[in-house]
């Protein structure tokens, strides 16, 4: 989306840092995201840390007529090649795992949600650097 | 990668919740990449810096000794709000020695800890490029 003659836009990293449901501030993450987007910004990373990491997982079943905050970031990453990066330390703890962590530490399965990638907290320095603006949700 | 003013703000007691221990775990990336770093410690986030914890109650790991080797990794600017230590009823000497060591100066060891007041705080905030609160 193209922006009007002498606006200006910037890049975005955002961190999450709460889990999706128990608190909104995963929901307000998503409404800023897409606000920007549709403002024809840059969000060049979205950062998941503390129970933030419970954002990327694929085994939530909310009820048929609630929101599905995990699937509307696969969905938002997908339509705009949008970076989700969850914090591997923070994962390790709280049981999100790609299939190759889920190898290496012998667990049986995995459980990251497509769209959704596992790296390391230098990311979040990278992608706060690289940006105009990081913006903190929740904590 | 370009040097950025990163502020790391403690804002939450060190046990309680994971937010003290995984901030540290920031911090000490951020120190990693090269970064100008300082940290702020307001409400109940000044006791991640008090004297003498004891975890042994509660079975989880006193990290508390993490914090005084930040100096030697160039993490010397730990801004401490003066009212959340008042509100407290903790003075500075309630706080453990922080320090580092200053190559350019005879290697002298000096406090990394600056009492400040809101205002002040306010203002340093105001200075940097990247503030991430816990």
């Amino acid at each position: 989306m193209s922006l009007p003659l002498g606006a200006f836009w910037m890049k975005y990293t955002l961190m999450i840092n709460e889990g999706p449901y128990q608190r909104q501030s995963s929901d307000t993450a998503l409404h800023f995201a897409r606000a920007v987007l549709a403002k024809g910004h840059e969000v060049i990373r979205v950062f998941f840390y503390h129970d933030g990491v419970n954002n990327g997982t694929r085994l939530s079943v909310p009820p048929r007529d609630d929101r599905q905050i995990q699937q509307a970031w696969s969905d938002l990453a997908k339509a705009h090649s949008l970076d989700l990066v969850i914090c591997i330390a923070a994962a390790q703890r709280r049981g999100i795992t790609d299939a190759k962590e889920a190898k290496r530490q012998g667990l049986d399965t995995d459980n990251l949600l497509e769209g959704f990638r596992i790296s390391g907290l230098g990311q979040l320095i990278e992608g706060s650097v690289e940006a105009d603006r990081t913006l903190v949700f929740g904590g | 990668m370009a040097i950025k003013k990163f502020m790391f703000v403690n804002r939450k007691a060190p046990y309680g919740s994971v937010y003290a221990l995984e901030s540290l775990e920031v911090v000490l990336i951020s120190a990693a990449f090269d970064q100008d770093v300082s940290l702020a410690f307001l409400d109940d986030g000044v006791y991640q810096i008090t004297k003498n914890q004891d975890t042994t109650g509660i079975g989880q790991k006193n990290f508390s000794a993490a914090y005084k080797a930040l100096g030697d990794y160039e993490i010397n600017k730990l801004y401490v709000e003066k009212e959340s230590l008042e509100e407290r009823g903790l003075t500075i000497a309630d706080l453990m020695p922080l320090m580092w060591e200053d190559e350019d100066d005879d290697y002298q060891e000096k406090s990394s800890i600056y009492l400040v007041n809101r205002a002040e705080m306010a203002d340093i905030m105001a200075t940097q490029e990247v503030v991430i609160s816990f």
